[in-house]
């Protein structure tokens, strides 16, 4: 079988008004290429289920979203999403914001199909108290009360790989495989971007093998995007922009975020886009970040 | 005993303070947020309890500290254990683990928030990060607070904005708990160190940093305070406890943590 797909072949599979998981964490290995793809569509009113970068501040700001589930939209380095925070504050967008505990938790149950996973977490906080769609419920074992963690079913999952082959076999060479595994096997639909595609025997090294977290009947279409987590990092081939993402930042801040869409998204290839921010060896070179 | 150093900034006052938290805690992972507390926790993995459990902040428990300043690369870093962020939240559920964490606001019964400032919870005046890892934190081990600057902006009258995690509010508190289910232990500020062990849980003033009234920090802090009997003065760092920090944060990025960096003697 082979799933090899063009970014818009495989964008031109989510509508409007679905939910749509994004793998990845903060400002780590998202799958930034299909994200500009989304942009460039017609698709709105989407729910979003992220630990959220600039994924979900791109798409707050683009308009493309009516709700978000989160726990945090942070790029780390840059501890306030500009895109995020102007929807927000705005009031553009619905939440449902959860523990980061909770989303795996949601993401667990749905992949599961399951409906819900009970948890302490949330329990005495906001998390519980200002978002109904939460229950707390009973516990036929004891006298405590537990929230009952809803699954985040998914339409649709986007996700980074390192390396994919044309059957949808994906590997994640970084060092965390965040909860893309989840995310994965939560939606209906899994579209995956990766930097390379390899043969299958690639995988024949049990090494290898071991840095697969998910099974190829999970994922629906590969995208071959050499450099596609711009500006975010795919460790181990590249860091992520801290430039790039500063300029976004000033563009949000300064209220010019439509000339960032301009500059980089609309009307641009992804080959325009990488010329535009030095080339894909430019890309390949960006430092991996150190703590 | 080392001897007591004659000058050190309040950044390293308080890191040498926030390192006491995990001097008792045993073989737990300690998580400090942020640049200061991170050190806190370091300073007691190389100290006081070596069986501490620390991350390289990114996918690998480590043997021994990463330096928090001036690393240029992982490679070479004293792994022992994969630990991934997910696995992370295994090990908080497991209640093995202290975090130290910096919130925006703290309200009287140790509830914090750094979700969102001001507006309504649809429209916030301003969004911040979100409420993160704090409910499941809150709820599974205990849980350290770090404030640069003691202030009533952090120190709220009321509730918090947004209740990110919990604390000692017996309105919130979920069926079949009692308050001594919490856990909510230390806060050190650039005034003082403080614990939850005043009468009913009540914020209590441990200790206060050389030179800081009482009065001080009471006029800094949105609620009423408990006192420790015989309040004493936060103690000073060691000449060894100094040159340690110095060695885990080569490039002195600490005395870029507090406006001005201010020497932590602040008598005369």
């Amino acid at each position: 079988m082979n799933k090899l797909q063009t970014a818009a072949e495989a964008i031109a599979s989510i509508k409007s008004g679905m939910t749509i998981g994004i793998g990845g964490w903060g400002p780590r290995r998202k799958p930034m290429a299909l994200v500009r793809e989304l942009m460039r569509s017609d698709v709105t009113d989407l729910t979003v289920v992220a630990y959220g970068g600039a994924d979900v501040g791109m798409l707050c700001a683009s308009g493309k979203v009516k709700k978000v589930i989160f726990a945090f939209v942070s790029l780390d380095f840059m501890p306030l999403e500009p895109g995020f925070r102007v929807a927000r504050q705005s009031g553009a967008i619905e939440v449902l914001e959860i523990d980061e505990g909770m989303m795996l938790q949601g993401l667990r149950a749905a992949s599961w199909r399951i409906p819900f996973i009970p948890t302490n977490v949330g329990l005495g906080t906001d998390v519980v108290a200002r978002n109904p769609e939460l229950k707390v419920i009973d516990s036929p074992y004891d006298d405590k009360e537990w929230v009952a963690m809803p699954a985040l079913n998914m339409d649709v999952a986007l996700i980074h790989a390192t390396r994919c082959d044309v059957r949808g076999v994906c590997e994640i060479a970084s060092p965390d495989v965040y909860m893309d595994d989840l995310f994965a096997r939560a939606a209906k639909h899994t579209i995956v971007s990766c930097d390379e595609v390899v043969p299958t025997e690639h995988f024949a090294d049990p090494a290898v093998a071991r840095s697969v977290f998910w099974e190829r009947c999970h994922t629906q279409s590969v995208v071959h995007i050499p450099g596609g987590a711009h500006p975010s990092s795919s460790d181990p081939l590249y860091g992520f922009d801290v430039k790039h993402f500063k300029a976004y930042g000033e563009a949000v801040g300064a209220g010019e975020f439509d000339a960032y869409v301009d500059a980089h998204v609309r009307g641009k290839t992804e080959q325009d886009y990488q010329a535009a921010v030095g080339g894909l060896e430019a890309i390949k070179a960006l430092p991996l970040p150190a703590y | 005993m080392s001897e007591v150093a004659s000058s050190y900034s309040l950044a390293e006052l308080m890191v040498v303070a926030a390192s006491r938290v995990f001097d008792n805690e045993g073989e737990v992972l300690a998580t400090g947020i942020g640049l200061l507390p991170r050190l806190a926790a370091s300073l007691a993995m190389s100290t006081t309890n070596p069986d501490l459990m620390m991350t390289d902040s990114q996918s690998f428990l480590l043997s021994k500290p990463n330096p928090v300043s001036g690393m240029k690369s992982h490679a070479g870093q004293a792994n022992e254990t994969w630990l991934g962020f997910r696995a992370v939240f295994d090990n908080v559920w497991s209640g093995k683990r202290h975090a130290m964490v910096g919130p925006s606001q703290i309200d009287r019964f140790g509830q914090a928030n750094i979700s969102a400032l001001g507006g309504t919870y649809q429209q916030p005046k301003v969004q911040l990060l979100g409420v993160r890892g704090f409910p499941g934190n809150s709820i599974s081990h205990g849980n350290s607070f770090f404030v640069p600057k003691h202030s009533t902006r952090v120190f709220v009258e009321g509730e918090c904005d947004v209740v990110g995690s919990i604390g000692y509010n017996p309105d919130r508190l979920p069926k079949g708990y009692s308050l001594d289910d919490i856990d909510v232990r230390t806060v050190i500020t650039d005034l003082c160190v403080m614990d939850f062990n005043g009468p009913n849980h009540q914020m209590r003033i441990v200790s206060l940093h050389p030179g800081v009234t009482e009065q001080e920090v009471r006029d800094n802090t949105g609620f009423e305070l408990a006192v420790v009997d015989n309040l004493g003065v936060t103690p000073a760092p060691t000449v060894e406890q100094l040159a340690i920090i110095a060695e885990l944060d080569p490039m002195n990025a600490r005395a870029k943590q507090l406006k001005d960096n201010p020497p932590g003697e602040r008598r005369g």
